[in-house]
């Protein structure tokens, strides 16, 4: 008898594979008798295994302001998160319904600002948010679509609701994760993929591909990948993709604009470039356009963009349905575009350049999660009943001196998952990251990154501060 | 193929070859001076001077002794051209090029990677060292097998081969060269049992030793060389290393076997029309150590035109050369 599943205790927070003590949930309750009938030791033998063949993949990933060896061994565990067909269902016409908004609200914030006008949104907001660029009014992107690359993060709480956390409308990362975990968790599970029906994820690649051609008009255009190089946290995904769509992945130096148009140096002379998925930030794509100082980027490449000889995938300026502040005012958004509802709510949230909402926020710091509006990666965040009354007193100060730069949030009971600790399981934190694609039509990837705080208690699951994966599976 | 990835294949290539043949290089040493006379010191300095890397050594280490030059050659990072140097700028290419190699070959270079790690931060004693050579080689073949039965035989798989051939032709030339280095006891030596066991253990660390007996049968100083620098067929020698590279850089460009359109295939075919007509009786005339100094000075020529032709980064002129339809 190995892991004893009766014994395991969801100790009053939503559990993902259990109803409540012992008592698994009907999409779980195969997987947690396989895991009762595995003999002493097997579910960490497979464990090691999982983590034997993650070293030998050299699946890493960087964290930025470490100096000894830039990359780390991604964390995995073993036990998946189960999501269920109704679930899904839900989740996925949530995530159209958003990835149709958030694109019309770009648009219009780059043409007519309608929505200004109406008086939906402050144009403070909008004008003071730095995912706002001037140099992008005006443009035309393929088809009105300027977000074509989404991963909408999604938490689970007590009442047993999703929630939508963030919207990553820049450059989100991660998929490599997703599609990685599965073939590890292939290797280990083999015979309980033959026993549940998980749908597949492998199509991810085709479709960002097929997403990718569509922002040309020519029959067989040219796609790359632009990374800022091996040195970026992700560049391990940005290599995956490259691999699995066949397209080549290039430098900033690889690229260079002529009359017009950009091409890539190659051994034979250059070729031009027709379609860009570029993975570094807006600021950084261009030091003619964007920042003088930057040594990365293309020269010349905004201009080559604005006049439609060159695609990018996402467009520049979508930051601004990416700032924390205006995240707030989404539903309103879906509620001015689309006239319908929200399918999947958004969590609370406090603007601290609102009067009222800082007042709030400074007077509840030791109940509230405060976050940087314009930040990623769980860096510049405050998790208000866990942390010190000095660290607490440093963020008021900050949030008086730049109100506009915070948000705040109640601290979410987020949904947890039975995760292998030493010999048995315990229940961790987790968040939901599934990625959208907006080429001709939406499309969602069933599964995504289910993301996991490993260390007790911890609501953190950011894989730079002690975060892990798990893989998920959305049943058919 | 963009110039920066055919650049990182043809260097992880060569990096690869280059850990292949330090392995050897130790194991060659390691060979001769288990054979040597009872009452001769054990010669670690001559290895050091055919790296070419003497001064780095002497700076740091000072004195040649089995554990330092060992050190320096397999386990020191500060030496960028040591076995656990070599493997980690091979992953590190390897990496820039994850999306153009299979992923078979990535998951290859990222296990030898970890496994030179492992074996140098356990630590080598002499007991295991012979095990961890072999492995070492074992890993470059596997590599290298892998290479050839996953990876589309076309440019990039070309510009990996010119890289290996290129980093082979010169090693070899560098192992026949410590035999220059050895000093015997005495001049008188030379042609005796102990000589001829010399150039034995030298054969065999280029795993030439049981070819080398097919084709001539009792080892002669002489014809062990020629084997080495011009054999067409054995894959180490130089002349072969040579002919081959020349295929890939022909296949590469796409030109015909006998023209050249740039300065890499001038100087490369050059250089292996050189091996074509040249015998031993003219190689031993000027000296074998001077032949070998002129041959890897011409070496390191081609790689600088190969360097000028397909990979360094020239701004993109005015007109370009090739566009997809519009």
């Amino acid at each position: 008898m190995g892991i004893r599943f009766s014994h395991y205790d969801p100790e009053g927070f939503y559990d993902e594979l259990y109803e409540e003590k012992g008592q698994p949930r009907p999409g779980s309750a195969l997987l947690l008798r396989k895991f009762a009938s595995l003999p002493e030791g097997e579910l960490q033998k497979r464990q090691e295994a999982a983590e034997r063949v993650i070293l030998n993949m050299g699946m890493t990933f960087g964290v930025y302001g470490h100096d000894g060896g830039h990359e780390q061994i991604f964390p995995f565990d073993i036990v998946p998160r189960i999501v269920s067909a109704s679930d899904w269902e839900h989740i996925e016409s949530g995530l159209r319904q958003r990835m149709r908004a958030l694109n019309l609200f770009i648009d219009d914030v780059y043409h007519d600002q309608r929505i200004i006008k109406n008086g939906v949104i402050p144009n403070d907001l909008i004008h003071s948010s730095k995912g706002f660029l001037l140099p992008c009014m005006g443009l035309h992107p393929p088809r009105g679509i300027w977000c074509h690359i989404a991963g909408i993060d999604l938490v689970r709480i007590s009442d047993g609701r999703y929630y939508v956390l963030e919207d990553n409308t820049r450059c989100p990362s991660g998929v490599a994760y997703v599609l990685e975990a599965r073939q590890v968790m292939k290797r280990t599970f083999p015979e309980l993929f033959e026993a549940y029906r998980v749908r597949p994820v492998d199509g991810y690649p085709s479709q960002l591909l097929e997403t990718l051609r569509s922002l040309s008009e020519l029959p067989d255009p040219t796609v790359v990948i632009l990374t800022p190089g091996i040195y970026n946290s992700a560049y391990y995904e940005h290599s995956l993709l490259a691999q699995k769509m066949g397209v080549e992945l290039v430098e900033a130096n690889d690229l260079a604009v002529v009359e017009g148009s950009v091409h890539m140096r190659t051994t034979k002379g250059s070729q031009r470039v027709d379609v860009i998925y570029r993975r570094i930030n807006d600021d950084y794509l261009d030091p003619l356009a964007f920042r003088s100082d930057s040594l990365l980027g293309v020269p010349g490449l905004m201009e080559s963009y604005k006049r439609g000889r060159v695609a990018l995938a996402n467009a520049p300026g979508t930051g601004v349905s990416d700032d924390k502040a205006i995240y707030a005012y989404i539903p309103k958004i879906i509620n001015y575009y689309l006239a319908e509802e929200p399918i999947l709510p958004n969590v609370p949230t406090y603007i601290c350049s609102d009067r009222r909402d800082r007042t709030y926020v400074l007077e509840h710091l030791d109940q509230l999660v405060v976050k940087a509006t314009n930040e990623a990666g769980g860096y510049g965040m405050l998790i208000g009943p866990q942390a010190s009354q000095r660290e607490r007193e440093e963020y008021a100060r900050r949030i008086e001196a730049d109100p506009r730069n915070y948000i705040a949030q109640p601290t979410l009971a987020l949904s947890r998952v039975p995760t292998l600790v030493e010999d048995h399981l315990e229940g961790r934190h987790v968040d939901l990251r599934p990625y959208v694609l907006h080429g001709r039509d939406v499309y969602v990837l069933p599964g995504g990154m289910t993301r996991v705080a490993l260390r007790k208690g911890s609501l953190v699951v950011n894989s730079s501060q002690g975060g892990g994966n798990k893989d998920t599976w959305v049943l058919s | 193929m963009l110039s920066r990835v055919a650049s990182s294949i043809y260097w992880l290539n060569r990096y690869i070859e280059r850990a292949e043949n330090y392995a050897r290089f130790i194991e060659v040493n390691l060979n001769l001076t288990l054979d040597l006379p009872r009452g001769t010191t054990e010669q670690w300095e001559p290895l050091v001077a055919t790296t070419g890397d003497h001064e780095s050594f002497t700076g740091r280490y000072g004195k040649a002794t089995k554990e330092t030059v060992i050190q320096f050659l397999l386990a020191d990072a500060a030496n960028s051209n040591s076995i656990l140097s070599c493997l980690l700028a091979a992953r590190e290419n390897a990496r820039t090029v994850r999306e153009v190699i299979s992923t078979e070959m990535w998951e290859q270079v990222n296990r030898f990677h970890l496994m030179v790690r492992g074996g140098v931060t356990k630590g080598l004693s002499s007991r295991n060292l012979h095990a961890f050579l072999a492995d070492v080689k074992a890993n470059c073949h596997l590599f290298l097998g892998i290479t050839d039965a996953t990876m589309s035989h076309g440019e990039g798989w070309h510009f990996a081969r010119l890289g290996r051939l290129l980093e082979r032709a010169d090693k070899t030339s560098r192992i026949l060269d410590v035999k220059y280095f050895m000093l015997l006891p005495t001049v008188a030596e030379v042609g005796t049992p102990f000589d001829i066991i010399q150039w034995s253990a030298l054969l065999k660390s280029a795993s030439a030793l049981e070819m080398y007996c097919k084709q001539h049968g009792r080892i002669s100083p002489n014809q062990v060389a020629e084997f080495l620098i011009l054999n067409p067929n054995f894959p180490r020698a130089i002349r072969y290393c040579l002919i081959k590279a020349e295929d890939s850089l022909h296949a590469i460009v796409g030109s015909e076997s006998d023209r050249h359109s740039n300065l890499a295939e001038k100087r490369l075919g050059r250089l292996r029309s050189e091996m074509d007509y040249a015998d031993m009786a003219d190689i031993l005339s000027g000296g074998l150590h001077e032949f070998f100094d002129d041959f890897q000075l011409k070496l390191n020529r081609t790689d600088d035109a190969i360097y000028e032709t397909f990979f360094a980064l020239r701004p993109i002129e005015g007109n370009v050369v090739k566009e997809k339809a519009q």
